[in-house]
């Protein structure tokens, strides 16, 4: 059969002062009709391109410089640009991440996806009943309605269903997604991606998707392709491909995520030393040859074949026999010490702590009646969609919103004021922040060592030649090189940007740092390096966290302790296991089933009905009842269950009594992960 | 949108009122006797004096305040101390000749310059694109009674193609005007131009690097058709306040070209009713250029925001 979507050595070159800059090194793979093909690969090592390459559609400065790509056997590098408009308008569409951007802020939805059936040559009536037919085919409830909205009026999940109802008008051969979930929550990512699957399967269309969530494309793709520096480095059916891989950045990949349960006092996370090489690198042998532990002569002097593995897999290594010699990361601190002691005194208290925001005359509780306590050298992971009040929880913490009359915060024992101004420089000092881009958090003017000074002399009070040693002693504890210091922070790679940001919340030796989704911008591999950055600090300082993160698997690894967060309440708190494990409160057990897992879905994923209701306007009775998969008709939609402790350590605000819950969720599922 | 043309009206208002009042302060604080400026050094005391309580020259400050507040809304200043006739009739011909030359001006300057700076944007770094954007920022930086001068000497000493003089005279035809009014209008454009061109150009690549604009490529439109549904829309914001900004000047600010070409606009007689003392008239000029500028602000605010309903977010 003819493949859908046919890449023959395609290369791809960016002009930038000038010169063409290799991007696509020959990359090769074939989607069949109906098929599903994954790219993975950490950021810069070329998927995007190849997804928009599929399409023909470059940057101004890029050229497909070498190689074909057949669509449907037609070979789309030749055509000429009106072939080329009408194969876009009735062969291929895709999907884009951030469907917010990707669609037109001064149309309304109607007109954008009206025009989408117009080019088809459908009359402008016949254009609008399909496109009420396409919402509906989405599952958007009220069609007409949405077809009158501007997108800043729909939220981002109704939005990506807009952009896919776009792509299907033309019923496509072939459907490019280019991370079509990213920036979406959990159970929103779900929705979208069940929906994909369900239309999938309506359609018959070939999918290309490109994902950094390794998850992702094991629970939606049935191949997939490992790229690496404009080159696809391993090929296969994606269960053993991330089961068993066979190239060494495979191994490394994979070993840089947190996953099957792992926890930060039983294994250090594997990181890839060095960085991915810069576009147009000449690069004539092994592509990942200056990062790899098994790299010998032969490698360095010979491009490694493609070998086949049988079963539809193939790695361009020269070992593939050698994997098992990939060894597991040492741990260089006693990371036992890590492990969840018994719950020491409070470091950290909170009481009766609500938070009220007034818009327009009207009162939005963002937070309402918050009780935690954090101990020392303590993680407390915060899980939770937008809008549940996480960040809100994380400012009240360090004085940025001050609290509501009535609550108290307290540090050692110590009421603390509500806000930071009032607060005294000790107090201050003991709490600080990273940010989640610290692109934005850090003052792009100043070099690095001008932005730990202050810092340090800021918080320490300490001066001259005493905060400059001070400065080197923070940089050096941060793996942060003397170099490092006389930089920009343009001139430095996201993952040393991070560290810098890191070095600063610890520059006056905060008891407690609240890190808000720290690594979520991060590739992997990246991101592995600062969380054993954060482990480490903590086995050796004893800091606390408050960690706000969306990702699971991260949060599993990190914290000791996780409190899951809906409309500002805390909806259950608990050890990390126990969380994990179960029985949870329904909206921890959909918010784990949402999650897909790079070692494959273990449990049938509890998808949420409707949206985050409004703060402002919270439902009566469980906040979360009209989500609720377990709701009691007449008791839940009436009074609001109180937060109870169910077992020791483990409160949950929710009427259904653990031991049903138990029972429930047992015939549900048989537990997720290891 | 009711809600927010309702806001930006009350605050037009506002705005007008606060004017009114800094223009009565200034009129108040500026020295000067209204009898002694009409009647000159030479008139009898008596007759300055009658001549001023007849005014209400020296009734109390809020009396006067009062009337200045009713003058603001009637828009009737009285008589003017110099011309000896109602402002009005001093006021609104001189209005309505800036207003032919500013309208002339826009029509020559606003589309041609988008046409140039959506042209630049496409073709962005080309070598058109670099002579449309370096030459408006050189014209724009001339002065524009420099440009005006070179102009009256090419095209009126040296060609004589054009009359030196802009005011036409009397009983001249609608469309017998534009040999008079073109050439201060072109050299109104070639100042303006240039500013428009870059804002529209600036605009037109924001738009065009947009994620909005891939999809619609995406999706198999022409890439006229991306220019005019898609981008032409988010693009021409700026562009839209930066012209409303430029209405305002074209009706104040114009008092060298009203020179250069003789012609007795609103901003020659603005800096006479200042010259002279001639306070009515000098207040009435004030109100009415303050008039123009706001409501081409508050007419290109409405306008984008019914470009671009985002607007009406942020805004409320």
């Amino acid at each position: 059969m003819q493949p859908a979507l046919d890449v023959r050595d395609l290369e791809v070159a960016y002009t930038v002062r000038g010169i063409p800059r290799a991007v696509l090194r020959g990359v090769t793979f074939e989607v069949a009709p109906g098929e599903a093909f994954g790219l993975v690969g950490e950021s810069g090592c070329g998927k995007s391109t190849t997804a928009y390459a599929a399409l023909r559609y470059l940057p101004r400065n890029g050229a497909i410089t070498a190689g074909q790509v057949l669509v449907d056997g037609k070979d789309i590098t030749g055509m000429d640009a009106e072939t080329l408009r009408r194969f876009r308008a009735r062969e291929a569409s895709m999907v884009y991440q951030d469907p917010g951007q990707a669609l037109n802020p001064s149309l309304r939805i109607g007109r954008q996806l009206i025009e989408s059936f117009t080019l088809l040559g459908q009359s402008k009536s016949e254009a609008a009943e399909s496109a009420l037919r396409a919402l509906r085919r989405v599952h958007i409830a009220a069609p007409s309605s949405v077809m009158d909205r501007y997108p800043h009026q729909l939220s981002g999940g109704m939005l990506q269903r807009v952009v896919i109802a776009m792509a299907l008008a033309c019923n496509p051969k072939l459907l490019v997604l280019d991370e079509p979930t990213t920036g979406l929550d959990a159970t929103v990512e779900a929705e979208v991606l069940e929906l994909v699957k369900e239309l999938r399967r309506e359609t018959g269309a070939a999918v290309l998707m490109i994902a950094h969530n390794l998850g992702i494309i094991r629970d939606m793709c049935e191949r997939v392709g490992v790229m690496y520096a404009g080159k696809i480095v391993e090929h296969g059916p994606a269960g053993a491909v991330f089961d068993h891989p066979q190239h060494p950045y495979t191994v490394g990949l994979l070993r840089s995520l947190p996953r099957r349960g792992a926890r930060k006092h039983q294994r250090q996370l594997a990181t890839i030393p060095g960085t991915l090489p810069l576009i147009g690198s000449i690069l004539p042998t092994c592509v990942f040859v200056d990062r790899c532990p098994l790299a010998d002569e032969t490698c360095r002097t010979v491009e490694p074949p493609i070998t086949d593995l049988g079963g539809g897999r193939w790695t361009r290594c020269h070992y593939p026999e050698r994997i098992g010699e990939l060894a597991a990361p040492e741990p260089s601190v006693d990371i036992a010490m890590l492990a969840p002691s018994a719950a020491g005194d409070g470091l950290l208290e909170l009481s009766q702590v609500s938070k009220t925001f007034r818009q327009r005359g009207a009162d939005i509780p963002a937070l309402v009646d918050v009780e935690l306590r954090l101990a020392e050298g303590e993680t407390l992971g915060l899980v939770g969609e937008s809008g549940s009040g996480k960040s809100t929880l994380a400012k009240t913490i360090l004085g940025i919103e001050s609290r509501d009359e009535g609550g108290t915060v307290a540090l050692d024992g110590k009421a603390v004021a509500g806000s930071t101004m009032a607060r005294s420089a000790d107090e201050k000092r003991a709490v600080q922040m990273v940010f989640q881009n610290p692109d934005s958090a850090l003052n792009r003017a100043w070099s690095v060592r001008r932005i730990l000074t202050r810092a340090v002399r800021k918080l320490t009070g300490v001066k001259g030649e005493a905060a400059n040693t001070r400065v080197e002693q923070l940089a050096a504890h941060l793996r942060l090189t003397p170099r490092h210091l006389d930089l920009k922070p343009r001139q430095l790679s996201g993952g040393l940007k991070q560290r810098v940001a890191i070095a600063r919340a610890f520059a006056g030796d905060p008891r407690i740092v609240v890190c808000d989704e720290p690594t979520s911008a991060l590739d992997v591999s990246v991101q592995a390096a600062i969380l054993n950055l954060l482990a480490d600090l903590q086995a050796e300082q004893r800091t606390s966290y408050v960690f706000i993160t969306h990702d699971m698997g991260v949060v599993r690894y990190l914290a000791d302790r996780i409190a899951v967060m809906y409309l500002g309440r805390i909806q259950e708190l608990g050890p990390t296991d126990e969380v994990f494990n179960g029985p949870n409160h329904p909206y921890t057990e959909a918010l784990l089933s949402a999650v897909p897992s790079v070692d494959g879905q273990t449990r049938e994923r509890i998808v949420l009905s409707g949206e985050v209701p409004t703060p402002a306007n919270p439902p009566a009775g469980c906040v979360f009842h009209p989500r609720c998969h377990r709701m009691i008709q007449g008791v839940c939609d009436v009074a609001e269950p109180p937060l109870v402790e169910v077992r020791p350590g483990h409160s949950m605000r929710c009427h259904i009594p653990i031991e049903d819950l138990a029972r429930l969720q047992q015939a549900d599922t048989l537990g997720v992960g290891a | 949108m009711k809600r927010y043309i309702l806001g930006r009206l009350l605050q037009t208002v506002i705005t007008l009122w606060i004017l009114a009042t800094v223009v009565f302060f200034l009129v108040n604080v500026l020295p000067g006797n209204p009898g002694r400026t009409i009647y000159g050094n030479t008139a009898p005391e008596v007759v300055v004096e009658k001549y001023n309580r007849q005014i209400g020259y020296y009734d109390p400050a809020i009396t006067q305040y009062g009337r200045a507040m009713k003058q603001l809304f009637t828009l009737d200043y009285g008589n003017s101390w110099r011309f000896n006739k109602p402002v009005s009739s001093v006021v609104w011909p001189a209005f309505g000749r800036s207003a032919k030359l500013a309208i002339l001006a826009l029509i020559l300057t606003v589309p041609i310059a988008i046409l140039a700076g959506r042209f630049a944007a496409k073709r962005r770094d080309s070598l058109l694109d670099r002579t449309i954007v370096t030459t408006g920022l050189a014209t724009s930086s001339l002065p524009e009674f420099v440009t005006g001068s070179l102009l009256l000497y090419l095209f009126c000493v040296k060609w004589k193609i054009f009359k030196a003089f802009a005011d036409p005279p009397a009983g001249t035809s609608f469309f017998g005007q534009w040999r008079y009014l073109l050439l201060p209008a072109i050299a109104m454009a070639i100042v303006y131009f240039g500013y428009v061109a870059r804002m529209t150009r600036a605009g037109v690549i924001n738009a065009l690097n947009a994620d909005y604009t891939r999809t619609a490529t995406m999706k198999g439109l022409s890439p006229r058709q991306v220019m005019n549904r898609h981008i032409m829309r988010n693009a021409l914001g700026p562009t839209i306040a930066v012209v409303a900004v430029q209405i305002g000047y074209l009706f104040g600010g114009l008092v060298m070209i009203e020179t250069v070409f003789n012609y007795s606009g609103i901003g020659s007689l603005l800096l006479k009713a200042i010259v002279q003392k001639d306070m009515p008239v000098l207040q009435a000029t004030i109100i009415m250029i303050g008039l123009v500028y706001m409501l081409a602000t508050l007419a290109a605010d409405l306008l984008i925001a019914w470009l671009n309903p985002r607007i009406l977010l942020k805004a409320s």
